[in-house]
Order: C-alpha cells, then sequence, then structure tokens
C-alpha cells in the first residue's frame, strides 16, 4: 500500500506541469484565443528554466524564466492576431515549430549536467494525515502553488467579477464592447499570462521532475498537443481540467505498472496509449453536436433519449464562442 | 480603389526574408557561434559535392510530396495537421505489403509498384478518418489529426516493437530491413533515385494542373474562400472538402511509401521524420502556390541535408536548419500583416 | 438629458449616411425617429451611443461639448442603447450577465446590488425571474431585462431601436407602460421604428430621416398620411404598362411556416405564375429574406409545402433547387454570392461549367468577355471581384445566372446602382420573363416595385399581405402597410 501511495504522490507531481498549463491555455481560450504554440512552447521553456537556473544558481529565476519567455510567446500570438489579423492558427503552429528547435539548439551548451533542483518541502501537521498527507502534501514548492492555482482560477473565472468579464469576453465579444469593456485588451493580457503560466511547465519538469536538460530524451515532447486536448476535455473549466491532466497522468502511469503482466504489448505502446484515448474522448464530446445524431437522438424513445440527452450534455461543453476568431469593431 | 501595388509586395517579400536570416543569427550569436560561419557551413553542406547535391535532392522528394497534398488541403480551406499520420500510415501499409509479397517470387517491379499503391491506401484511408471525424463527428480537423498522428505513431511502435520486430531483440531501429531487391534502384554512388525524382515532378504537375486547369480545382478553390458563395454556385462543400483529405492521402501515402521503399528500406519509429509538418511551412510560405514550392522545398530541404554539418564543423546542434525554417515563415506571416496594414494606411491617406 | 446634435455627417465609402443632421432632444421625451430603409437611423444612433464614430459634428450633452469615440464614453455620460439584436450573453445566468460591463465607467454596481433590480423591474411591470439563464428568456424578455440594467446603471438617455420586433403583443403593451413611466419621471427615450400605430402611440415627437438627411419634425398627435409622405416622399413615378401573363403556375407554396430567430411566418400562401414578377415590399427584417431563401432551399421550412409544376419539393436543399431551375441571388454580395480572390472569368467557368473535367480556356474566355460585355460589366475576365465597385458586384452577380434558370429569387436586385443599371438591369430581367421564367424579389423602391412587379406581397413582422396588384397602388397606401396599417385582423 505504501508503494502505491508513493507512486501516487508521483503520479501527482508529474501531473503538477501539465495542470498549470492546461489552467494556463484554459484562461486564454476563455479571453477566445488558442495557443496552438505549446508544444514547442515549454520544450523551449523547459531548457530555457533549467539553463538559466544553472548559470545563476537559482532555482527560482529558472523558473521565472520560464514566466517570461511564455508571457512573450503569448504577446506574440496575441500581436500577430490582433494587431496583425493573421490568423492564429498560423503562427501558432509555426512557433510550436520554431520553439522547439530553438530549444534543442540553444540547449546543446546544457545537456546531460547536473543543475539545482527544487527539494521537496513537507507541509507540517498537513502532511501526517494518513494517505492524504503522504499523497499532496510531502511536494515540493510548486506543487503547492499548483493547488492554489487550481483553485484560485476557479474562482477566478466562475465567481469574480474580472472572470465575468472574461467569459463575457470569449461568448459574446460584439455585446462585451457595447457594454463598454476593451476585448482586445482583454485578450492581450489573458493570452499573455495563460502562455506565461503553461511556460511554467517546461522548468517544473527540468528541476525538478526529470532534472536536466537531456534534449530530445526530456520526454517532454508531445505534452503541449496533450496540454490543448486536456483542455477541450476540461470544458474550459480548471477543475475538470486539472482532474483531466491527473487523469492522463495516472494512464500512463498504469501502462508502465501494468507492463510486467501484459508482456505482449510494447512499452512504448503503452507509454502512449493515453493520448489516442484523450482524442476519442473529444470526438464523444464533440458528436452530440452534429446534425445526424441529433436527428437520431430525435427517434430514440422518450425515457432513453432523455438519458442520453443528459449524458451528452454533461460530456459536452461548448468552447467560448469567439474562439479564434478575431474580433473587430467597425 | 485597389491600386498596384506589386513593388509593396515584393519589398515586403524581401524584408521578411531578411528579418528572417537577421533573427536566425541573432539565435547563433546567443549560441556564440559566429553566423557567417554557420550559414557556410549549411550552404556547403548541401551542396558542395555531387553526393550532398543529391542528398538534398533525396529530401527534397518527400517534402515536396507533402507539399502537394497539402497545397489541395488548404486551396479548400482545411488545416490538415494530420498529415503525420498519414504518411505514417502510408508506410505502414506499404511495409506490410512488401513483408507479404518479399518472398513471393513476383519481380521486383510488381511488388514495388503494388508496394506504392498500398501505400497510397493506407495514406488515403488515415485522411479520411480525419475528414470523417470532421463532418460526421464534429471535431475539428486540427485536433482530429493531431489525436490520429499519436495513434499513428503508437500503432508504428506496436508494429515495430510486437508483430513486425526483429529477431532477436527489438529495437528503435526498426524492422528488419527488405532485401536490396526490393530497394528502389538509385543512381550508382548516390542515394538518390530517378523514380523518386519522376515521381515528384509529375506529382508537382499533377497538382498544378488539377488546381489550375480544372473544374474540380477550382470548385475547392471557391469552398476554400467562400463556403456560403460556393454553395449558392451550386457546389457541395462538404463533398469537396473530403475530396481534398482524400487527394491529401494519396500524396501523404506515397510519401511514406517512399521513405520505406526508397529511403530507409525497413519501418522506422519516426518514419515521417517531421516531413508533414514541414510541408505545411512550405505550403504556407508559398501562399499555397505549388510551382513556388518545387524551389522552397528544395531549399527546406537543403538547409536540413547542410544543417547536418553543424554538429561536425562548429559543435552546433543541426536544429537550426529548423530554426532558420520556421523563422522564414514566421517573419514572412507577420509582414504580410504589416504589409497590409501598410497599404490601408497609404490608401487612405491618399484619398483624403 | 439635454442633448443637441449639431450637423452630424458619416460617410460609409460612397454612400452619405448621415447628411447634416441637427437636433436638439429634451428630457421626458420620447422621441420617434422614422425612416425607411437606408435612411440613416442606425448609423445616427450608433454614433450616439458610441459605436461608431462621426465624420464630422458636435454633440452637445446637457450643453457641454462631449466626444464619443467607443461605447464606454457613451454608458459614462448615461446614454443607453437597446440594440435591435439582443446584447448579451445567452449562455450565462442572468445575474451573472447583470453584472458584465466595463468598472470604469463608474457604476459601482455588484452583487449586493442585485436587490435593487427587483424594484425597478416592480415600478415597471416586468416580471422575469433573475434566477434563470440568459438564453432561456424570450426576446421580449431579453429586452425588458436590457433595459432594467441600464436603467440599473443610471443611464439617463435610452435608445431602442426597432424593439417590437419579436416580441408578443402583450409584451409590447407592458414596454410602451413602461416607457411613459420612465419619460414621465424625466428620462430621455428615443424610439427608432417604422412601424406607424406604435409610434403614434408612444412618441410626443417625431422626427423623420429620408437618405441621410432629417427631412422633418412633427409633433403628435401625428397624421399617418403626412408621416408617410415624409418617410417615403414623392417615389412613385412611372406607370406600370400591364402585361399579359400565362396563367400557368409553376411555383405554388402552402401553408408554409419558416421559423427564424425573432421573425416567424405563418401560413404562407402563394401561386406564382409563369412570366410573373412579385414584388415583396416592406422594411428590412420583416421576413422578405427569410422568404427568398427558404424558397431557394437554404433554409427549411418549420411546416407547410413548396411544390414546383405540382411536384412537392420543400426538404429537399438548396442545390436540388437549383437543379430544378430556382436560383437565388443575395444582397451581400461579397459576403454570401462572389468569392473573393477569384477573378470574374473562374466564376463564369464555376457557374456554367456542366460536366467538364478540364477547363478551356478559349471557351471561358470567350463566354467570360460575352457576359461581362451584355451586363455592361467595368472589368476584365481576370479583374478579382473585390475590386469591382458594388454595382459592377451585383451586375456580375446577375450575369451569373443559368439561362435555364426558371425562377429568379433576388434580394435587394438594384440596391447600390444608378438609375441607369438599375433600368438596364431590369430590361434584361424582363427579357427572361418573356420565356417562362418568373421572378420573386424584394425592394425597398417603391417606384420600383409598383413599376416592375404584376403583384406585390407586403411583409410587416413576418406577416405577409395577400398579394396585391402593382397598378392602383400608391405609395400612402404602400407605406402605411409597410407601416403596419390596414392590415386586416
Amino acid at each position: 500500500m505504501n508503494e502505491f501511495l508513493t507512486s501516487m504522490a508521483g503520479v501527482v507531481a508529474a501531473a503538477t506541469p501539465v495542470v498549470v498549463a492546461v489552467i494556463g491555455e484554459t484562461l486564454t481560450e476563455r479571453s477566445g484565443v488558442i495557443n496552438l504554440s505549446l508544444n514547442g512552447l515549454i520544450v523551449l521553456t523547459a531548457m530555457v528554466g533549467f539553463a538559466c537556473a544553472y548559470l545563476t544558481g537559482s532555482v527560482w529565476l529558472g523558473i521565472l524564466a520560464g514566466f517570461v519567455t511564455g508571457v512573450v510567446a503569448g504577446l506574440i500570438i496575441s500581436f500577430s492576431s490582433i494587431s496583425l489579423r493573421q490568423s492564429q492558427v498560423a503562427v501558432g503552429f509555426i512557433l510550436s515549430l520554431m520553439f522547439r528547435d530553438l530549444a534543442y539548439f540553444l540547449g546543446t551548451p546544457f545537456m546531460v549536467i547536473p543543475g539545482p533542483t527544487i527539494g521537496s518541502w513537507s507541509i507540517p501537521y498537513l502532511k501526517d494525515i494518513p494517505i492524504i498527507g503522504q499523497l499532496f502534501f510531502r511536494q515540493n514548492p510548486l506543487v503547492y502553488f499548483s493547488y492554489f492555482l487550481i483553485i484560485g482560477s476557479f474562482y477566478w473565472i466562475f465567481h469574480s467579477r474580472p472572470g465575468l468579464i472574461l467569459r463575457g469576453v470569449g461568448e459574446q465579444p460584439t455585446s462585451a464592447y457595447s457594454r463598454g469593456i476593451h476585448v482586445n485588451r482583454q485578450r492581450y493580457l489573458y493570452t499573455a499570462l495563460g502562455a506565461g503560466l503553461a511556460g511554467l511547465a517546461g522548468p517544473m519538469y527540468t528541476l525538478n521532475i526529470k532534472a536536466g536538460w537531456n534534449g530530445t530524451m526530456t520526454g517532454l515532447d508531445g505534452i503541449g498537443w496533450i496540454v490543448l486536448s486536456i483542455t477541450i476535455f476540461g470544458g474550459w473549466n480548471p477543475l475538470r481540467g486539472a482532474f483531466g491532466a491527473y487523469l492522463f497522468v495516472f494512464l500512463q502511469w498504469l501502462g508502465l505498472a501494468l507492463q510486467p503482466h501484459l508482456v505482449n504489448v510494447p512499452s512504448q505502446v503503452l507509454q502512449v496509449a493515453p493520448f489516442p484515448l484523450m482524442i476519442l474522448t473529444l470526438l464523444f464530446v464533440n458528436i452530440g453536436d452534429t446534425e445526424w445524431v441529433a436527428k437520431m437522438l430525435a427517434k430514440l424513445p422518450r425515457g432513453l433519449r432523455g438519458a442520453v440527452y443528459r449524458i451528452i450534455r454533461f460530456l459536452r461543453k461548448p468552447p467560448p464562442a469567439s474562439l479564434g476568431v478575431p474580433f473587430e469593431r467597425e | 480603389m485597389i491600386r498596384n501595388h506589386k513593388i509593396t509586395n515584393y519589398l515586403f517579400r524581401i524584408a521578411g526574408i531578411l528579418t528572417a536570416f537577421f533573427f536566425t543569427a541573432i539565435v547563433l550569436m546567443i549560441a556564440r557561434a559566429n553566423p557567417l560561419e554557420a550559414f557556410a557551413n549549411i550552404f556547403l553542406g548541401a551542396v558542395s559535392t555531387p553526393i550532398k547535391i543529391a542528398d538534398s535532392l533525396v529530401a527534397w522528394v518527400p517534402l515536396i510530396l507533402t507539399s502537394c497534398g497539402l497545397v489541395i488541403t488548404f486551396t479548400a480551406g482545411l488545416w490538415n495537421i494530420g498529415i503525420e499520420g498519414q504518411i505514417t500510415l502510408g508506410a505502414i501499409a506499404t511495409t506490410w505489403m512488401l513483408r507479404l509479397l518479399q518472398d513471393s517470387g513476383w519481380p521486383s517491379v510488381v511488388i514495388l509498384t503494388i508496394g506504392f499503391l498500398a501505400g497510397i491506401t493506407g495514406g488515403v484511408i488515415w485522411a479520411m478518418l480525419a475528414g470523417g471525424l470532421k463532418f460526421f463527428g464534429g471535431v475539428s480537423e486540427i485536433f482530429a489529426g493531431l489525436g490520429l498522428n499519436f495513434i499513428a505513431t503508437a500503432l508504428t511502435i506496436y508494429l515495430i516493437f510486437g508483430p513486425w520486430k526483429r529477431a532477436g531483440v527489438a529495437s528503435m531501429s526498426g524492422t528488419k530491413p527488405f532485401e536490396e531487391s526490393l530497394w528502389l534502384p538509385t543512381i550508382p554512388g548516390f542515394r538518390l533515385s530517378i523514380w523518386s525524382i519522376l515521381l515528384a515532378v509529375v506529382s508537382v504537375l499533377v497538382v498544378f494542373i488539377l488546381l489550375k486547369n480544372t473544374i474540380i480545382g477550382l470548385r475547392l478553390k471557391a469552398v476554400g474562400k467562400n463556403p456560403k458563395a460556393a454553395v449558392q454556385m451550386g457546389i457541395p462543400t462538404s463533398r469537396y472538402m473530403l475530396l481534398s483529405f482524400i487527394l491529401c492521402g494519396i500524396f501523404a501515402g506515397l510519401t511514406g511509401a517512399m521513405q520505406v521503399i526508397g529511403v530507409y528500406h525497413r519501418l522506422i519509429p519516426s518514419i515521417s521524420s517531421g516531413y508533414g509538418f514541414l510541408g505545411l511551412l512550405v505550403a504556407m510560405l508559398v501562399n499555397y502556390q505549388i510551382l513556388w514550392a518545387v524551389p522552397v522545398a528544395l531549399l527546406f530541404a537543403a538547409l536540413n541535408i547542410g544543417g547536418i554539418q553543424l554538429p561536425i564543423m562548429m559543435k552546433l546542434d543541426s536544429t537550426l536548419s529548423g530554426v532558420m525554417q520556421s523563422s522564414l515563415v514566421l517573419f514572412y506571416i507577420l509582414l504580410d500583416g504589416v504589409r497590409k496594414i501598410w497599404i490601408k494606411k497609404k490608401e487612405k491617406t491618399s484619398d483624403e | 438629458m439635454h442633448i443637441e446634435i449639431k450637423n452630424i455627417h458619416k460617410h460609409f465609402g460612397s454612400v452619405h449616411a448621415n447628411n447634416d443632421i441637427s437636433l436638439t432632444i429634451e428630457r421626458g421625451l420620447i422621441l420617434g425617429l422614422l425612416g425607411e430603409n437606408g435612411a440613416g437611423k442606425s448609423t445616427l444612433m450608433k454614433i450616439l451611443s458610441g459605436l461608431i464614430y462621426m465624420d464630422s459634428g458636435e454633440i452637445m450633452i446637457n450643453d457641454q461639448l462631449q466626444v464619443l469615440t467607443n461605447p464606454m464614453d457613451a454608458l459614462r455620460l448615461g446614454i443607453g442603447m437597446l440594440h435591435q439584436d439582443p446584447q448579451d450573453f445567452p449562455s450565462m445566468a442572468i445575474k451573472e450577465d447583470l453584472l458584465i460591463w466595463n468598472q470604469k465607467i463608474g457604476h459601482k454596481k455588484s452583487q449586493r446590488d442585485l436587490s435593487e433590480l427587483t424594484e425597478i423591474q416592480n415600478e415597471l411591470g416586468f416580471k422575469i425571474d433573475l434566477n434563470g439563464m440568459v438564453g432561456e428568456l424570450t426576446v421580449g424578455e431579453r429586452q425588458q431585462l436590457e433595459l432594467i440594467r441600464l436603467l440599473w446603471l443610471g443611464v439617463e438617455l435610452l435608445i431602442l431601436d426597432e424593439p417590437t420586433t419579436g416580441i408578443s403583443a402583450s409584451q409590447q403593451e407592458t414596454l410602451f407602460g413602461a416607457l411613459k413611466k420612465l419619460a414621465q419621471k424625466g428620462k430621455t427615450i428615443i424610439f427608432v421604428s417604422h412601424k406607424l400605430e406604435e409610434v403614434k402611440e408612444l412618441c410626443s415627437r417625431v422626427i423623420v430621416l429620408r437618405k441621410g438627411c432629417l427631412i422633418g419634425s412633427r409633433d403628435a398627435p401625428f397624421k399617418e398620411n403626412d408621416l408617410v409622405k415624409l418617410m417615403f416622399g414623392r417615389q412613385i413615378t412611372r406607370v406600370k404598362k400591364s402585361q399579359a401573363r400565362t396563367a400557368k403556375v409553376n411555383l405554388s407554396i402552402d401553408l408554409l411556416s419558416i421559423d427564424d430567430f425573432r421573425i416567424s411566418i405563418e401560413n404562407a400562401n402563394l401561386n406564382l405564375f409563369e412570366g410573373e414578377i412579385i414584388g415583396l415590399a416592406g422594411m428590412e427584417g420583416s421576413g422578405q429574406r427569410q422568404f427568398l431563401q427558404t424558397l431557394a432551399g437554404i433554409k427549411q421550412p418549420t411546416g407547410g409545402t413548396i411544390n414546383l409544376d405540382g411536384e412537392p419539393i420543400s426538404g429537399k436543399n438548396c442545390i436540388e433547387f437549383q437543379k430544378r431551375g430556382i436560383f437565388y441571388v443575395p444582397s451581400a454580395r461579397m459576403e454570401e454570392g462572389l468569392v473573393p480572390g477569384m477573378n470574374l472569368e473562374e466564376h463564369y467557368i464555376l457557374s456554367d461549367c456542366g460536366k467538364n473535367f478540364f477547363i478551356n480556356s478559349q471557351e471561358s474566355r470567350q463566354i467570360s468577355e460575352k457576359r461581362i460585355r451584355q451586363f455592361n460589366i467595368k472589368g476584365h475576365p481576370f479583374t478579382n471581384t473585390e475590386e469591382l465597385s458594388g454595382g459592377n458586384q451585383q451586375r456580375l452577380l446577375l450575369s451569373l445566372l443559368h439561362d435555364s434558370a426558371r425562377i429568379l429569387l433576388l434580394e435587394n436586385p438594384t440596391r447600390g446602382l444608378d438609375v441607369e443599371s438599375a433600368n438596364w438591369i431590369w430590361s434584361i430581367l424582363k427579357e427572361r420573363c418573356l420565356t417562362t421564367t418568373s421572378i420573386i424579389f424584394s425592394s425597398a423602391d417603391l417606384d420600383e416595385l409598383t413599376y416592375y412587379a404584376d403583384r406585390i406581397l407586403v411583409f410587416f413582422s413576418g406577416k405577409i399581405s395577400q398579394p396585391l396588384a402593382s397598378s392602383g397602388l400608391n405609395e400612402e397606401k404602400l407605406g402605411r402597410m409597410i407601416g403596419g396599417k390596414d392590415w386586416p385582423k
């Protein structure tokens, strides 16, 4: 049992960067902007964070560097979308490739050398709570930060005034505009902030989970795409998104754990398995919306139809209506 | 009133290229390397010997093939990020077919041809999955494509480490290589095959004619630029979008087949080698004009090949080529945005 | 709030939407703003509410010069606008929707102050349950919600743009009662409408805009014919020559019902004869567009049937309709009818290509040049459509119609064209009618309607009149019907 708890604590720690990135992208997309560069961005901030920490000796400067890099990326995307009116998808995609290559290129001097790591810090009293203590309160400070982030962002988005305005901007920018809100300013802000948070995910890996910069073996390549999928899976809700992140990393761990029992299946497949599962979920989340499904459902008997509708409505959370669409005043 | 802004357009395009070079130079300087030396090394690495030129052409073929397919989907207004998975499935299908027939005793030409056809089928099926998910499942083709890419990679790894693994220890170096009789014949002394060049040239011509000279091509263009008006003109838009997926799948499948038959002679984990995403970059940079893709793809391929010199000559990582490629497209797009604003401002002030 | 508007001008390209408009509005006044389509009412109100910026002119509020560059400026001054389409957040809870606005405007209201809304509601006679989602409310209730929200924020000038579209009769009564109460308390209200009955009931003064200019101002009590004359002017100049038409019906509509966001058309009946031209009159947004789109197969009706030559075709998609010769030409030329980035020749190829695979460039060049000449389009085969002027785009759209088209559904076919072009286009259209083609077209030009149409249907708020013979109609009669008068109960 103890071993299991230790592994689970490890899952919590490993999921934290994903959680933080998902919350960041949730904020960005809530304002109506999509940041497709996440995959390259996280790899880049992983390198930048490590390099900075290595050069300065300070782990926290490394983390700050990751955040700042993220903010810059967010500004590039919002600027090219809002002021230059170019496609968010195009710029985001190009950046995802460029950031990744920049990370590998500029990171060569920092390969496979030991660097500072974030120590763990058990919280007194809380750490001794049976089970929960071992899972959640014997972690490093960044994990504790993620707890605050989950709760804080949830309250911010759904129970605060500025969060209300954020949601308004994402849903109906024209209505928000006629109520005097500076739609584009909000988008700049949240894209930069969201990308900054996603930028924290990189250093969280290289300064803690898998310490050091190992180039292509860092294991981060692909995580950005997963963050984007989990954001959708989470229905643009930080709580659900965090759940998705924990679930994803848990499934990865499960794959490794089950390995000795599934001799015929190569380990790499189990590692990759959560990805297609995510996509299938996306499919089910979206499928309730299409015309032909609606027609089919209309033919079901009443009782069954109600139940199916409820399931679909639970799974399906519509995106912010203005996602990806630039806002232009007349 | 729209005036002729040809000169302004050219100036901005050139500015984009220069900015990209400038940016890459800065990156090099951050890495404490001499930019000019690096550029020279890349250049020489791509063209200094006949073998290197041939290698650049070898890298050019898959890139131009994917560009051919992607230009079609872009014309229809679609973002086919799933191209990587489509290439992979083409490769898997080809490998499967070759494994099936390699001991059959049939002449190599026949086996290879069937192999190519299998590759096309694999690519088309995977593309149709992406299209199906979009039209019947309501999933954006970006996420459907991404997901399918991952599934394709997983499938590859499963095959390499599972049913198709080498005798002894399975490894990341892929399946057992095919016999030389099943290799695409190359020009002696080089890794380049005349057949791949031919395939590339024919593909470019086919796509060019399709988009410029056929009704189908024109309809795809209408669907991409204004689906509402396209419907008004009697064009069934969903059907045409699905068609563009299928056509792209053909080229993706060909690329995958080419990678197996002409380059690696086996299935390896990263069989698509990033040519899909790189093809997206090329297609964006040439504004979906396939003829321009020919030199641009060659440039990108040369950058890849030349970049191999960097670790050897300067202890730099070869990903600098990637930085150059993506910065070319990025600054093209950014400056294009600036150009439009510039033109709007000029027209406003001259109208007053 | 005392408002003075001085010499406002606004251009949209070459269109002079607001031409030297000046007026004064006192507190406690309900001012009616009348005018037909394109008269400039919406433009003026958008300028006043900060949504768009005027080219020149002055706005004085309470004797102070104010500059309104965005909605925030207007809201800060106490100017609030109730738009035609509700500017709210349907996916949110009502209590959330109420709290969304830019806080920097200065009205410090928060969750705690929501109870004030119940008071405001009760005074005005509204009964909205504040505990639901915005999307669950009817259009009328959403309007009421927005109204009390604006009042809660201390708005002094209320602008209502065609507020009674899509609301029930009882909701309208409640709304008017509320507005009268607010005026008594000193609020200023501007009521933009085309409905004569409502304006008569509600307003103490009316100003009429026509073609961008302020034509006249009247105080209550109003004479309807007077207002109609101001709104439409002397428009009908030509006498229609009677035209013989066949008795063969090609398209017939039975009990057709169409449902759209705010317009619902019920139980429409019509028999269209070969060679006939039918005109649809009425203010924009009264249902003509939905009607034409349904007849084209673009929109599906919610009830009833459409029959072509006796065969039911409702339920099929618009490509099937096109195969049977029914074609629709939208008024939003670049957004819905033409493809930007493609040139004229490419459009002709697409509309004309039959079963060809390859493009025959010689043939298509010839066809393009022929059509361009035929329709007098100022452009070349290789000109891109977005480079054409509006009028030429319209000619292009019309020139794309198949020769085999039997029924043409045209939305505002001559909008933006000068008289000569309009006449010329009609001559081509009429030629087609000599050969069994029928036309249904919508228009805001009364002269065009009475001169070219054999019969006219008037649209008002989703209601369709019985077909009126166009000869014998004058602008007074038409104007009254467009304004909602003289409809059978």
